[in-house]
């Protein structure tokens, strides 16, 4: 039922590290990604994050367990880039209205990458860094307002529950006599029943964990902090890490002579 | 100010003045003129029927009621759509002060454990409230080891995820994170009404013990006086709120009231000690001619569970692959036979609910199978999960825990008519029902704006509409007060007699007696592997389920 992208027993470097510099190294590696679509810069991104998983206790066999529906999109889409995109050079794959050339399965390759490249350091982040980590850093170091921070912390913590909930309701449901089989409008009807309780229970419970949070004192101005949020050393190495990432794939994207930012030249 | 450094509790006293409150768009007032004076380091309970605003006060004095002018309300009354202001009068008083105006000076712990967490890790929910109250870090920690041990939860590491505790743990927790501000007030709203035996003795020894030692003032709420009565050491007995009539009905020792408001505590539906509530006597067969409207004999087998493994879970998806989830209980073998009860009881986390729910046809088995005899299935097919939710109702009906979770309407009466709806016949049955679970005068209630009772009531009459051979209940006794309880027994024993077998999951041996029939017991939860759901806390090994006919 829980998420599957917890920090649960992981011990490796990078969870010691403060999440607001691993969240500006992701920041750094996207924005580079996100300028241009071209094989080189993302493989080189790619192949540095591959390198660096072990830093945050990953292994390929966890990567795939917890980042597969990513990885597919990503070779979903490089693939339909590859057909869908306009010829150029050599024509690889023709059938029917779908063709494949050269340009097109290097521009689906360059997706593919870049997909993989992006997505894998959200994963990377998830799993070496604790929510409520993430929180107090945002609160005491980003000086995000704390009743906001902590607030959301507090719900997603009911996110988890509500997952169980949807279950536990739509047993009710069934026990009442509304069926979640049937066609596509049935179902739909049933469904849409399911969210209006899922949504009763979602604000009475809200309602409630409000009341214990006022109740321990919480929304006053000021307070303080039991976990103090800290930069080390370590996260001078992380910060530096993702620019030198960045920096890698656009150097060698300019060097291969492959740097295109697509949106600047129209179509 | 509370003393910050000094490690000590100053125990607060309360002091009400002619105080009374009107929730938002309510006609009359919840409390109305409450005269009341609790010396520091009293321990009072509070008693009284539905609706006679014990929660009210709780709420009032830990500071978090709504506002009285700006209207909006925070008590979980169900609400109303009238935007009224909420309406206060006279005073209420810690120490001299409103409570509003002295945060942590009081603690809450309220009923439901799920929203009595608010972080993911265990250290960090004590230290919470201390946080908020500006106390310097180092004093934090301490005061976190500290509270935990008060509430024995300190073998536990700070870091142990609070989703893996149960439901008496997470009561202690809340506790504990109470303890943390060092409150002169702990106040409790039924801490245990959904807790299981032995958990509701976690909390109250836990309780106990932490006024022992830090002498803090206590109220609290909760039915069953038995549990309480040797830890309080006064009895406040509110009526329910009226315009004329002051609040407090008796005030006394434990003793002097439970002596001297005995039988009205009883018709109130307390829970007094060594009482039992009358039911009626199950007479198998009695009732057979004039009610027995199933055409099936007595203790004909109508459900089978044959090994049966049981899980909530679905299979989870790894890569490619789908793992089968593991089960919370394997290898159960149950029968349900027309007329007879059978009493599904285990420890916390054995996997009861999952069975039940398994044999009702809302889940799947995960290994065995549950198979319907063709005098319950009629044509629908041996596998109860397969069938149609109309087919379904007809045959096996489920009483969830939660009656809110059943609710599909916004009116009793459509509640109650909308199986019989569904199937095409049988509303001549709703007025009977209603008739007989005293529902008649809330027809057009809305059914979430109900008391607990009533809401236990009506899902009972809703799944019995459909009129279905089989009934199935989750827990049908928690939380209720005696007279609800009396009730429900007395139904299930009439249901019993005439022809429907009766399934329930159940703690509560006195309404097993009532029911009679045959236990199953099933043993301790599964072992589940590390970080999958609740797990490592309680005792480990494999269950070993075993069917006992008295």
């Amino acid at each position: 039922m829980r998420a599957a992208l917890t920090i649960a027993g992981n011990r490796a470097l990078l969870t010691r590290a403060n999440p607001l510099a691993k969240l500006a190294a992701v920041f750094l590696i996207t924005l580079v990604l996100a300028l241009s679509i071209d094989w080189m810069s993302a493989s080189v991104a790619l192949a540095c994050e591959l390198l660096l998983f072990p830093l945050a206790g990953l292994t390929l066999t966890l990567l795939w367990q917890r980042g597969w529906p990513l990885i597919v999109a990503a070779a979903v889409g490089g693939w339909s880039t590859s057909i869908l995109a306009p010829d150029s050079g050599g024509i690889l794959l023709d059938v029917g209205i779908w063709s494949m050339s050269e340009g097109s399965l290097e521009l689906g390759l360059g997706f593919l990458l870049r997909g993989l490249a992006i997505a894998l350091p959200a994963v990377l982040l998830m799993s070496c860094t604790d929510p409520t980590d993430l929180a107090d850093a945002l609160a005491q170091k980003a000086r995000l307002p704390h009743r906001f921070v902590l607030g959301t912390l507090a719900a997603m913590r009911l996110v988890g529950l509500m997952a169980e909930e949807w279950q536990t309701i739509g047993m009710a449901r069934r026990a009442r006599g509304v069926g979640s089989r049937g066609n596509p409008w049935q179902r739909l009807r049933a469904t849409l029943g399911q969210s209006f309780g899922l949504l009763v229970q979602a604000i009475r419970r809200a309602t409630r964990l409000a009341v214990t949070m006022e109740a321990r004192g919480f929304g006053g101005a000021g307070r303080t902090w039991a976990r103090g949020s800290t930069y080390s050393s370590l996260d001078v190495w992380v910060l530096l890490g993702g620019l030198a990432i960045a920096a890698g794939a656009v150097v060698a994207a300019v060097w291969a002579g492959t740097w295109n930012m697509v949106w600047l030249e129209g179509p | 100010m509370p003393r910050e450094h000094d490690g000590g509790v100053r125990p607060a006293a309360v002091t009400a003045r002619g105080w009374g409150w009107r929730h938002a768009g309510r006609t009359t007032p919840a409390v109305n003129a409450l005269d009341l004076d609790i010396r520091p380091g009293e321990r009072v309970l509070l008693l009284g029927p539905s609706g006679a605003g014990k929660s009210t006060l709780l709420h009032a004095l830990a500071g978090v009621l709504g506002d009285s002018t700006s209207g909006s309300s925070t008590a979980d009354d169900g609400g109303s759509a009238d935007s009224d202001d909420a309406d206060e009068s006279g005073s209420l008083l810690i120490d001299g002060e409103p409570p509003r105006a002295q945060r942590g000076r009081a603690g809450l712990v309220q009923q439901d454990p799920e929203t009595q967490v608010v972080l993911s890790r265990l250290g960090d929910d004590v230290a919470f409230g201390a946080e908020n109250l500006s106390v310097p870090r180092d004093a934090i920690w301490s005061r976190v080891h500290e509270a935990l041990d008060d509430v024995g939860l300190a073998h536990l590491p700070l870091d142990h995820p609070t989703s893996a505790l149960s439901g008496g743990q997470k009561q202690r927790l809340a506790l504990a994170g109470i303890l943390a501000m060092r409150p002169g007030l702990i106040l409790l709203d039924e801490p245990t009404a959904n807790l299981d035996p032995a958990g509701v003795l976690e909390v109250r020894d836990a309780v106990g013990r932490c006024l022992d030692k830090t002498g803090a003032t206590l109220v609290v709420v909760e039915h069953r006086v038995a549990v309480w009565k040797d830890l309080v050491d006064r009895i406040i007995v509110l009526q329910p709120g009226s315009a004329t009539q002051p609040a407090v009905l008796i005030d006394g020792t434990p003793d002097q009231v439970l002596v001297q408001a005995r039988e009205m505590l009883i018709a109130a539906g307390v829970w007094v000690p060594g009482y039992v509530p009358p039911t009626r006597q199950r007479s198998p067969g009695g009732l057979a001619g004039a009610r027995n409207q199933l055409d099936v004999a007595p203790g004909q087998l109508l459900l089978a569970a044959e090994g049966v493994s049981v899980s909530r879970e679905r299979p989870r998806r790894r890569g490619f692959t789908s793992v089968p989830p593991q089960p919370v209980q394997r290898n159960i073998t149950a029968q349900v036979r027309a007329g007879e009860a059978l009493t599904i009881t285990g420890a916390n986390g054995a996997g009861k609910s999952t069975f039940a729910l398994t044999l009702a046809g809302l889940l799947p088995p995960i290994e065995g199978k549950v198979s319907a005899a063709v005098e319950l299935s009629r044509g629908a097919g041996i596998d109860p999960y397969k069938w149609r939710a109309e087919q379904l109702i007809a045959r096996i009906g489920t009483v969830f825990q939660e009656p809110e979770h059943q609710f599909v309407t916004g009116r009793v009466l459509d509640e109650l008519q909308f199986g019989p709806r569904h199937l095409g016949h049988g509303e001549e049955r709703v007025d009977e029902l209603l008739e007989r679970l005293r529902l008649t005068d809330l027809v057009d209630a809305n059914p979430y704006t109900l008391s607990g009772g009533e809401k236990r009531r009506l899902s009972v009459a809703t799944v019995l509409a459909a009129h279905p051979q089989v009934l199935i209940l989750d827990e049908p006794t928690f939380g209720q007060d005696a007279n609800t309880w009396a009730e429900l027994a007395s139904f299930l024993s009439e249901l019993l007699d005439a022809g429907t077998a009766v399934v329930s999951v159940t703690h509560d041996q006195e309404f097993t007696q009532v029911l009679g029939g045959t236990e199953l017991k099933l043993g301790a939860p599964e072992l589940r592997a590390p970080g999958v759901g609740p797990s490592g806390v309680g005792p480990s090994g494999v269950g070993t389920p075993k069917a006992a006919t008295p």
